[in-house]
């Protein structure tokens, strides 16, 4: 779990909660809302992208060596890269394990 | 100095808003308050008033109008009733906890169905939880003096929340008054131009309504009641700087013959002065009664509430709604809450009168105030009063 970047105590609150730093909103980890993860077997990726055009969260991004892969702080684990990958290089697995 | 004159109300409520020289002004007509943003339209559009008048599909869009406009640091206005309030449900308590201190004039009228377009309270009661001050005008002159505070109070830097002035349907909307209207001079020096906390601009970057998660929702909910509780001490200041420029005295519970009194009635909005009239008849002949009259409705008086009826052994409270299948009507059941933590406390008969426009008498009110000096015994619940059938 990230650490928390919000007020701790309701007198730290900017009236109305206003958000005064931009593009703070990232500063809120959705990953932790997550059941499943994604992982890869990159042999099987034929870097087409696919997972990249489906995704929900817009977070995944891609590597130096061309593979396309999740960001976990935002990845809530929905499972649709999985579903799209038709090579089957994509297996989401719960996040106990 | 100021100007007598004789108006109409709702006209008197527009020429009161406009002397407060709001930038924005966004509604949408319905009985009774039409005539509000219906002259405040013409007073613009003459050239006395230099603001955009907004002419919105519905009151969800000119409450949302407001909304938006408020956040841009304009000085904003809007006026209602009834099913318009119901319609900008959806905003109220958007506008409160984004701080944001619009200005509502609110004609107060039923709540369908059946239809009907007369006077009751219960469009307010049904918003009472959105998180706006809301104050009860009993007469043509608080509704002008009321007006003009509630711009100061609501963007006073310790309150930064909306405020309601309820003004009873036709009652108060449609009735001509000879009242005192301030002096634009007067007024400018009471309320200088509105200085926002932060605005919507640009140059400067600020999210206004975002997102609050369960981490934080708690807090927001804590710093939003804290900011409407907080808000009655600037109301009290802003009245006693009111009485100093205007010589008229405001305070949140506004006693009339109270001493000595062993029946206190307990009204909101025009009906006090009714109450007042028979105050006055039931002291003639030498009965001890006394009226206590809301003029602050949220945040709710308490302790000024407790100290004005102390000695009366009842209470009658009248109520204009109901909360159906609850233990009192809403004003019952807050004074009722008020006396709960003490050792001891007044009988409280709670009344549900004058819904949906029907008549309540002077003569209603010595009935009322004759019953509850007979009450011995803390009755249950609540009655609608009058209702025929009823026994």
């Amino acid at each position: 779990m990230a650490k928390k970047k919000w007020p701790q105590d309701y007198q730290d609150l900017t009236p109305g909660c206003m958000v005064f730093e931009p593009a703070s909103a990232r500063a809120y980890h959705t990953g932790a809302w997550r059941a499943q993860k994604p992982t890869y077997t990159f042999s099987r990726c034929i870097k087409c992208g696919l997972c990249y055009l489906y995704c929900p969260e817009g977070c995944i991004h891609e590597t130096e060596e061309g593979y396309f892969v999740a960001d976990l702080d935002y990845c809530k684990g929905c499972g649709i890269c999985a579903h799209e990958c038709w090579p089957r290089a994509i297996t989401m697995v719960d996040e106990e394990d | 100095m100021s100007t007598r004159e004789g108006m109409e109300i709702a006209f008197a409520a527009a020429e009161a808003a406009a002397l407060c020289r709001p930038e924005v002004i966004a509604a949408y007509p319905i009985t009774p308050n039409t005539h509000i943003p219906e002259h405040l339209s013409d007073i613009v559009a003459d050239g006395r008033l230099d603001a955009e008048f907004i002419c919105v599909e519905s009151e969800h869009s000119a409450l949302s109008a407001c909304c938006g406009a408020s956040a841009t640091g304009a000085r904003v206005f809007t006026a209602t009733s009834s099913q318009g309030l119901l319609f900008m449900g959806e905003v109220m308590p958007i506008v409160s906890a984004m701080r944001l201190p619009v200005v509502m004039a609110l004609g107060n009228r039923a709540v369908s169905a059946p239809i009907n377009i007369w006077n009751d309270h219960s469009d307010i009661m049904s918003q009472r939880d959105t998180g706006w001050i809301s104050l009860f005008a009993a007469n043509g002159q608080e509704v002008i003096d009321m007006i003009i505070q509630a711009f100061k109070i609501a963007e006073h830097p310790h309150v930064m929340l909306p405020v309601n002035v309820n003004l009873d349907g036709f009652q108060l909307t449609h009735v001509v008054e000879p009242m005192l209207f301030p002096d634009q001079d007067e007024v400018d020096r009471f309320l200088p131009p509105y200085t926002p906390f932060a605005t919507l601009h640009p140059d400067k970057v600020v999210s206004m309504g975002t997102l609050g998660m369960p981490d934080i929702f708690n807090e927001a909910m804590q710093a939003k009641d804290a900011a409407v509780i907080g808000s009655l001490p600037v109301i009290e200041a802003v009245w006693q700087e009111w009485e100093r420029h205007f010589g008229r005295a405001y305070e949140p519970v506004y006693a009339y013959r109270t001493e000595d009194a062993e029946v206190l009635l307990v009204t909101m909005g025009s009906l006090s002065e009714t109450a007042e009239a028979a105050i006055d008849a039931l002291r003639d002949r030498r009965v001890p009664a006394g009226l206590l009259k809301l003029r602050l409705w949220r945040p709710f008086p308490r302790e000024a509430f407790t100290a004005a009826a102390k000695g009366a052994r009842v209470l009658a409270v009248m109520d204009r709604a109901v909360s159906f299948g609850g233990v009192a009507g809403p004003v019952g059941a807050e004074v009722r809450a008020c006396f709960y933590p003490g050792p001891a406390h007044p009988l409280i008969v709670n009344k549900i009168i004058g819904l949906g426009g029907r008549d309540v008498t002077v003569e209603n009110f010595i009935a009322i105030v004759e019953e509850a000096r007979a009450t011995t015994v803390q009755p249950e619940g609540y009655q609608l009063y009058g209702v025929r059938g009823l026994s």
